[in-house]
């Protein structure tokens, strides 16, 4: 009870305020525009927040991040298109919905399910802040180094059917961290004798290129969508209701939320996957799943509202960010010098409860704004993509000048928002990337540290937690090889099935030609013909 | 018709190649750079060599780029390919743009190149109507006034502010 009081007392602030209304009607904003996801916004931010105290610019990144997803439900039911891109399964059953007429009703059950799943999620993370406070003290250099590269492998095996290559773009983001003065031996790293590579790559220029600047890029090429919205009818409150007939489904799409949060580089695509799945097979009528079934939506928004509160637990517990947005909220730490790790979980626990906290005051706010504003706030779904893109470019320039007031810092974001470009053309993803740099600076540090005391190589894991870690990230790399086997072998059978053209019989006899001339091929005949001659003798 | 390789390639086709062949061509490029570019420490460990990471990194982006591209259905760059190259290099016309926006405001201010960019910008899109036109002034005005007037974030004076008279001086080049 006192850490709760104590954490109330870090957040009644007025700037905290200030920054709770601010984050989350901002996030809904930004969510609720199809094509600036939460990520161009805090990666825009980012560099205003570090004026500010550590509390106040967490909770305007905090504040983006929980309610972009609210926001982004609106477009994906009102005109099938996701505002954020974990909105993409509330089209299934959201726009249905929309288009038979009942488009409030299915928005006030995102809305209510939303804020179910996030408040769900905060809940379950402050009873459990005392829990993870305990296990926090127990990584040290090497557990942290494990997690971190259990991070970076889970984020590559996870871009199913691309792995190879999100492995070779964390490869990348890992040597992009090494360039420039290498802090302990004092020696430069790839800077090819130019200073401005010196200091590095800082991680702004990059998250701002490939998030920001190339989302700029995809808009101003795109083209404008005539956007036509549905008249909303119909009380928004009834969500409410509706949501209270599935307690089952929306506390276990909940709790999935929370736990695949927890697992860094999974996120909110699995535990989405997985909700929608048990929902699916549990309901009396599955066949609507995708038609418009109110279960479906529950599932859906209930999942991946949960994650933001998870998603910060290997942050704030062990320093390691799961994915994208809190690996860029990192950077807001280290800028002011509060390292988070176990330490911070065992000295500042107030912190950390006050950062829930603030989670949980935002999810209130963000669904009494969502109530009464949403008929306004559809407008928004309106504005020009290209005329967004202009808007998202004259931003990126405020978060990479005034990083350092360096134009070098601008070409380099900008290469990196060609890359980005690049990358969104082909479908490639960008996020191992950041992850690379994020964690491949973590496992630099950890390894040396952890070595420093290690003779053999199994002292590395003789800790219970290193070890743990070691067969997680085995069973991993197990898993996902038995699952590109089976992907081959399904592969080769299609081939096999759907192969057109007639089988040649010369290919064949010649495929054969090693069979028929080994001593076996020659047994086998002789009996074959020992048979047929007895055959032949019978008539 | 496509093969179920293809049929079964996550993403579009185009630029595949490209993407690939030039990713492990540059790990290349940049792996025979090693020994120049980083060092090789006596009397320290393995992994505390800074040496280490970089060949982690370059190693990785090799081997996993390699198999990439040895695993990608296609073998030869078709027309589709070039077509993408050169939507690539269509960015470049953005890239420029930002570019001067970066090198102009050190020399002639926040406000005033703001103001300039994003209706020029806006009108190059094709947005040419007046409602548009005043949309992206107000917009360029909104930012320069929550960022640099409100947050305070570091971005310079322009030079051109030197010329103001006294106190207007210093407001140009603390607010605006």
């Amino acid at each position: 009870m006192d850490l709760i009081l104590s954490a109330f007392e870090i957040l009644m602030r007025w700037d905290v305020a200030l920054a709770l209304l601010a984050g989350s009607v901002g996030g809904v904003l930004i969510g609720a525009i199809p094509g600036v996801g939460p990520a161009v916004a805090i990666a825009i931010l980012l560099p205003a927040t570090f004026s500010m105290d550590p509390i106040v610019g967490l909770t305007v990144l905090l504040g983006i991040y929980g309610s972009s997803m609210y926001g982004g439900a609106i477009p994906a039911i009102l005109i099938n298109t996701p505002g954020t891109a974990v909105n993409a399964l509330t089209t299934y059953d959201g726009y249905p919905m929309t288009a038979r007429g009942e488009p409030r009703r299915a928005l006030s059950l995102a809305y209510s399910a939303s804020f179910y799943g996030g408040v769900f999620s905060v809940v379950c993370l402050i009873l459990f802040a005392p829990l993870l406070a305990k296990v926090a003290p127990l990584f040290g250099s090497r557990e942290i180094f494990l997690a971190a590269l259990l991070g970076i492998i889970l984020v590559v095996v996870a871009h199913r059917g691309q792995a190879l290559i999100a492995g070779a773009l964390a490869a990348f983001g890992i040597f992009i961290q090494t360039i420039g003065l290498e802090p302990v031996k004092y020696s430069q790293r790839y800077t090819f004798d130019q200073d401005f590579l010196g200091s590095g790559i800082n991680l702004i220029v990059v998250v701002l290129g490939l998030f920001a600047l190339s989302q700029a890029f995809v808009l101003l090429m795109d083209e404008d969508e005539k956007v036509h919205i549905t008249k909303l009818r119909g009380g928004m409150f009834q969500g409410m209701r509706e949501l209270s007939r599935h307690p089952r489904i929306a506390t276990v799409s909940a709790s999935f939320g929370v736990l695949m949060g927890m697992i860094p580089g999974v996120g909110e695509f699995t535990a989405q996957f997985m909700s929608y799945t048990y929902a699916q097979k549990t309901s009396k009528r599955p066949q609507d799943f995708g038609n418009g079934s109110s279960e479906g939506l529950i599932a859906a928004e209930t999942a991946n509202n949960a994650v933001p509160a998870a998603a910060m637990v290997p942050l704030l517990a062990l320093g390691i960010p799961g994915e994208a947005l809190t690996a860029m909220m990192l950077s807001v730490f280290y800028v002011h010098n509060v390292v988070p790790g176990p330490a911070l979980f065992q000295n500042r626990m107030d912190f950390v409860v006050a950062l829930y906290l603030a989670l949980l005051i935002l999810n209130v706010l963000v669904l009494i704004f969502l109530l009464m504003a949403t008929k306004s706030l559809i407008k928004v779904v309106k504005i020009p993509n290209r005329f967004l893109g202009v808007c998202i470019l004259t931003l990126s320039f405020v978060g990479v000048y005034s990083l350092r007031n360096s134009a070098t810092d601008c070409v380099m974001a900008a290469a990196f928002g060609m890359i980005g470009y690049i990358l969104k053309r082909l479908s490639l993803p960008a996020v191992p990337i950041i992850l690379g740099v994020v964690l491949g600076g973590i496992m630099e540090v950890k390894l040396r540290a952890g070595m420093a005391r290690v003779k053999e190589p199994l002292d590395f894991i003789d800790r219970p937690v290193s070890f743990i870690l070691f067969l997680i990230i085995v069973i991993v790399l197990v898993a996902h090889t038995i699952r590109v086997l089976k992907d081959r072998k399904e592969r080769k059978e299609a081939e096999w099935q759907t192969k057109t053209s007639s089988t040649n019989f010369g290919g064949l006899m010649l495929r054969r030609k090693s069979s028929f001339l080994k001593g076996r091929g020659k047994q086998v005949r002789a009996r074959h013909s020992k048979l047929l001659r007895r055959l032949t003798d019978l008539f | 018709m496509p093969s179920e390789r293809e049929h079964r390639f996550v993403g579009p086709r185009r630029g595949q190649l490209v993407f690939a062949l030039t990713f492990v061509v540059i790990a290349l490029l940049l792996l025979s750079q090693i020994t120049g570019q980083t060092r090789w420490v006596e009397k320290t460990k393995f992994v505390a060599q800074p040496r280490f990471w970089p060949a982690v990194g370059l190693g990785g982006m090799l081997l996993m780029g390699g198999l990439h591209l040895y695993l990608l259905p296609w073998r030869r760059v078709s027309r589709y390919d070039m077509h993408e190259v050169r939507n690539w290099g269509k960015v470049l016309e953005y890239v420029l743009w930002f570019m001067v926006y970066v090198l102009a405001v050190p020399l002639l201010g926040y406000l005033p190149v703001t103001l300039a960019f994003v209706p020029a910008l806006s009108w190059r899109m094709g947005y040419r109507g007046r409602l548009m036109m005043g949309l992206s002034l107000g917009f360029a005005v909104l930012t320069v006034v929550l960022f640099k007037s409100l947050l305070g974030v570091k971005i310079p004076g322009g030079a051109i502010y030197e010329y103001l008279p006294g106190a207007l001086r210093s407001f140009f080049i603390l607010y605006l």
